[in-house]
């Protein structure tokens, strides 16, 4: 059991199970607490921002708001980021903050119970453990399961002033 | 009824009150007291007691009550009210503050200065025992024989859904009614609106109702009519009351108060959500005007003009909105003279406070961000620009030190000075203390560059600490503060006579006019208040300076030249400039030029912030949603200018 039960996890432990949004990267599948998905657009062109790391894309103009556009594929050092027509942008409503994500392309909406969600092994990888909630299992796919709002808002992202990311 | 969900209303106005009731209170100690100031602190102190009443805050109303009656008897010509007196009413408002705090709020009601507050205020009470009391309020006890009541409502009474009929049925309850009609005021049928009130009433009520029972009943009404209540005794002739009561609402106040009622209350939050739509709107309006470029003006006629209609309006409609959030200044100053009174007796020294310009508007948002560096400027001015009425005296200046507190329009701008007429400021021990600190002070500065090292970081001549001010923080985080809304602020300074601290602002935060520039594929807005001009630098015009820190030749001038796009690390794109534009800009007193690839062009934009969804970058104030729906960035010339600029990466 994990011992930071925050949005993401608490639905999906305290009710037993959970819906998540899968996505892929590259070959792997990702999953994300539904609950925290705003909407899915397509990739637009971005406004880049000075003195940002190269997985922040920059700013989008969603309805008069500035949103911020992470490309994850950058973030988890994937080989491969291109933008491509079924390129999606998933754009999360996390901690009160509205967030973009690039994604290579969206899979569907999947129910898990607490049975199918294991712990993650302990492994070093370039994705803090912290940041996953779990391993999902679903017939042969295996959903890498984000707690999502705990990345986005943790200072190694660099979306959110430090002082802010602390209190986060 | 649930009548809790009235309570915000109820603590913002007392809050209101409360402000009107210190502010008068101040008013009554230093001129001469006039019928018209104790009647606005009778007012406020008398509309806190009743909601208080209404939603069982006795503790509220209660020590209100005694203010009242205090004010009751001010009113009533029957007390004057002395620096006691003032003193022991000012305490109570402050206490009353707390309590309506600990009531909105919950927590603790602080005993320990109620009880004070409340016996200082009875002492008052008991003691000055009002001279006049015979003639006009009775002593509290004695039942008058009778109640005459005059009872004039003005013309809309109807409107506010009151009703006379039902407050005479509400007194008649208590005893017997009498009651005669007064028509001198009913116009002739024809001109008659029976949507007005116009008869006027004289009622007799028996003396054993008691006061209170009279107050409510008119409870609902009172700021809307003419109203007299007299205790008739049968000792003393009517007459004599009349006398007494002669001062109380005549006809032409009441049309006043309709003026000041016609103002509704709005959640700041739904003014925002309106600006913030109508700034879509804007948006929406330049998209459409832009996709409208490339048409056929014959074939379009129509369309065209009806565009160029929607931009008429749309702009209109935005300062309408804008406007809503305008405040006058006074929203800040007012806290001034009580601040300054405290602050005057604390310290010792005798201060006047004049202030000007209070009704020059400005956005609440700036409004409230440009209260606390005001407060310490202000502070600093008494604390340590005037001196003790000794020194002044030996000085030859008139005892009372003057502290002005001005606002005005300049422009698209509003300037605030904070001036005292002390002593000024010590070039002297403003560089010595410079040099103690070990501050960069530029060979033979001048009087401007002396004073601009008051507000460097840790930076304070106070010769000995008060708990006023001189702990060395402050003036930095005065000048940060008011670089953060955009402003700018200086020192004047004269040896003897005295400082100003000169703040200047925009009058919103929300709209910016702006030039947009073009750095490779990037369009970035370049605050139009900071620009100077723009040129095309021609060959001999850009030097450096030890290999890689680039200057521009203006006239005389050598102004840094910070390239944005290596500023911005933005990546070096092919179809770069090759004569690139120099826009100079000025901020925080110094010039920059800002090499960018192509001027766009100029518009209003409206600022939107980074901040929310993101975190802040340096050199960059904000952002803004361009007419083709992209985001461009908007430059921050004081932080680029502070910045040292990054050396040629490519």
């Amino acid at each position: 059991m994990s011992t930071h039960n925050d949005t993401a996890s608490s639905t999906a432990e305290g009710a037993g199970s959970a819906e998540f949004l899968t996505f892929a990267l590259g070959e792997e599948e990702y999953g994300v607490d539904i609950l925290t998905v705003q909407e899915i657009r397509g990739y637009d062109s971005v406004t880049r921002l000075p003195d940002a790391p190269d997985y922040i894309k920059g700013v989008i103009n969603l309805r008069g708001t500035i949103v911020p556009v992470v490309d994850m594929r950058l973030k988890f050092r994937l080989p491969r980021a291109e933008y491509t027509p079924v390129t999606v942008m998933i754009v999360l409503n996390v901690g009160e903050r509205v967030v973009g994500m690039v994604v290579d392309s969206v899979s569907d909406v999947v129910r898990l119970s607490a049975e199918q969600m294991r712990a993650v092994p302990e492994i070093g990888a370039t994705i803090d453990r912290q940041f996953l909630t779990g391993i999902g299992t679903l017939d042969e796919r295996m959903l890498i399961l984000l707690d999502i709002a705990r990345l986005m808002t943790s200072p190694e992202m660099g979306l959110v002033a430090e002082a802010a990311a602390a209190a986060a | 009824m649930d009548i809790s969900r009235f309570h915000a209303a109820f603590f913002e106005e007392s809050r209101e009150g409360l402000q009107a009731m210190e502010a008068g209170l101040l008013r009554l100690e230093s001129a001469e007291p006039d019928l018209d100031t104790i009647n606005v602190v009778f007012r406020a102190a008398h509309s806190i007691k009743g909601g208080a009443a209404t939603f069982g805050f006795r503790a509220v109303s209660d020590l209100t009550h005694l203010l009242e009656t205090l004010l009751d008897e001010a009113r009533a010509g029957s007390r004057r009210l002395d620096a006691a007196a003032v003193d022991a009413l000012l305490e109570a408002v402050d206490v009353l503050g707390g309590l309506l705090q600990v009531a909105e709020h919950g927590g603790e009601a602080d005993g320990a200065a109620l009880n004070p507050a409340q016996a200082s205020l009875q002492a008052l009470l008991d003691g000055g025992a009002p001279a006049a009391a015979a003639s006009g309020t009775p002593a509290p006890g004695t039942a008058p024989d009778k109640w005459r009541i005059g009872f004039a409502p003005e013309p809309s009474l109807f409107m506010s859904g009151n009703d006379p009929l039902r407050i005479f049925r509400d007194l008649a309850d208590h005893g017997e009614l009498e009651a005669s009609v007064d028509d001198a005021r009913l116009p002739p049928f024809s001109e008659l609106d029976p949507f007005e009130a116009h008869l006027a009433w004289d009622l007799i009520l028996p003396g054993t109702v008691p006061r209170d029972a009279i107050d409510e009943a008119f409870s609902w009404v009172e700021d809307q009519c003419a109203l007299q209540v007299e205790p008739v005794h049968a000792a003393t002739p009517a007459p004599a009351q009349a006398a007494a009561t002669a001062e109380a609402p005549t006809p032409g106040e009441p049309a006043r108060q309709v003026e000041a009622d016609s103002s509704i209350r709005v959640a700041v939050g739904k003014v925002d959500a309106l600006i913030n739509l109508v700034g879509e709107l804007v948006i929406t309006q330049a998209m459409l005007t832009q996709r409208a470029e490339g048409l056929d003006p014959v074939v379009h006629e129509s369309l065209l003009s009806g565009l160029a209609q929607l931009e008429r309006n749309t702009r209109d409609l935005q300062e309408a909105v804008m406007s809503v959030r305008m405040l006058p200044v006074e929203f800040a100053f007012s806290r001034f003279p009580r601040m300054v009174r405290d602050l005057a007796a604390r310290l010792d020294k005798k201060v006047r406070l004049r202030t000007s310009g209070e009704a020059t508007e400005l956005d609440k948002g700036v409004i409230e961000k440009i209260v606390d560096p005001l407060v310490h400027l202000v502070r600093n001015s008494i604390d340590h620009g005037l001196e003790s009425p000794a020194e002044r005296r030996a000085a030859g200046k008139d005892e009372t030190g003057t502290v002005t507190l001005s606002a005005a329009h300049q422009g698209g701008h509003i300037v605030i000075e904070v001036g005292d007429d002390g002593r000024g400021m010590d070039r002297e021990r403003i560089l010595a203390k410079a040099a103690e600190r070990g501050l960069q002070v530029p060979d033979n500065p001048t009087d401007a560059q002396v004073w601009d090292l008051v507000f460097q970081p840790g930076f304070s001549t106070a010769d000995t600490l008060t708990d006023v001010s001189g702990r060395g923080v402050g003036m930095d985080v005065v000048k940060s503060n008011i670089l953060a809304l955009g402003g700018q602020v200086e020192v004047r300074s004269t040896r003897g006579a005295g400082s100003t601290v000169v703040v200047r602002l925009p009058l919103t935060l929300a709209i910016l006019d702006g030039m947009t520039v073009a750095v490779g594929e990037e369009v970035f807005i370049v605050p139009l208040n900071m620009v100077i001009e723009s040129l095309q630098p021609g060959p001999g015009q850009i030097r450096t300076i030890a290999g890689d820190t680039r200057v521009l030749r203006m006239r005389e001038d050598y102004v840094p030249l910070v390239n944005l796009r290596e500023q911005y690390r933005l990546p070096s794109a092919g179809n770069a400039n090759a004569n690139p534009i120099a826009v100079v800009v000025e901020a925080d007193g110094r010039r920059l030029a800002l090499e960018v690839d192509d001027l766009l062009g100029q518009q209003q934009v409206v600022v939107k912030n980074l901040e929310h969804n993101y975190r802040r970058i340096p050199g960059v104030s904000g952002a803004t949603i361009l007419g083709d729906g992209r985001v461009a960035l908007i430059v921050d010339a004081a932080s680029l200018g502070s910045t040292v600029p990054v050396p040629a990466a490519a």
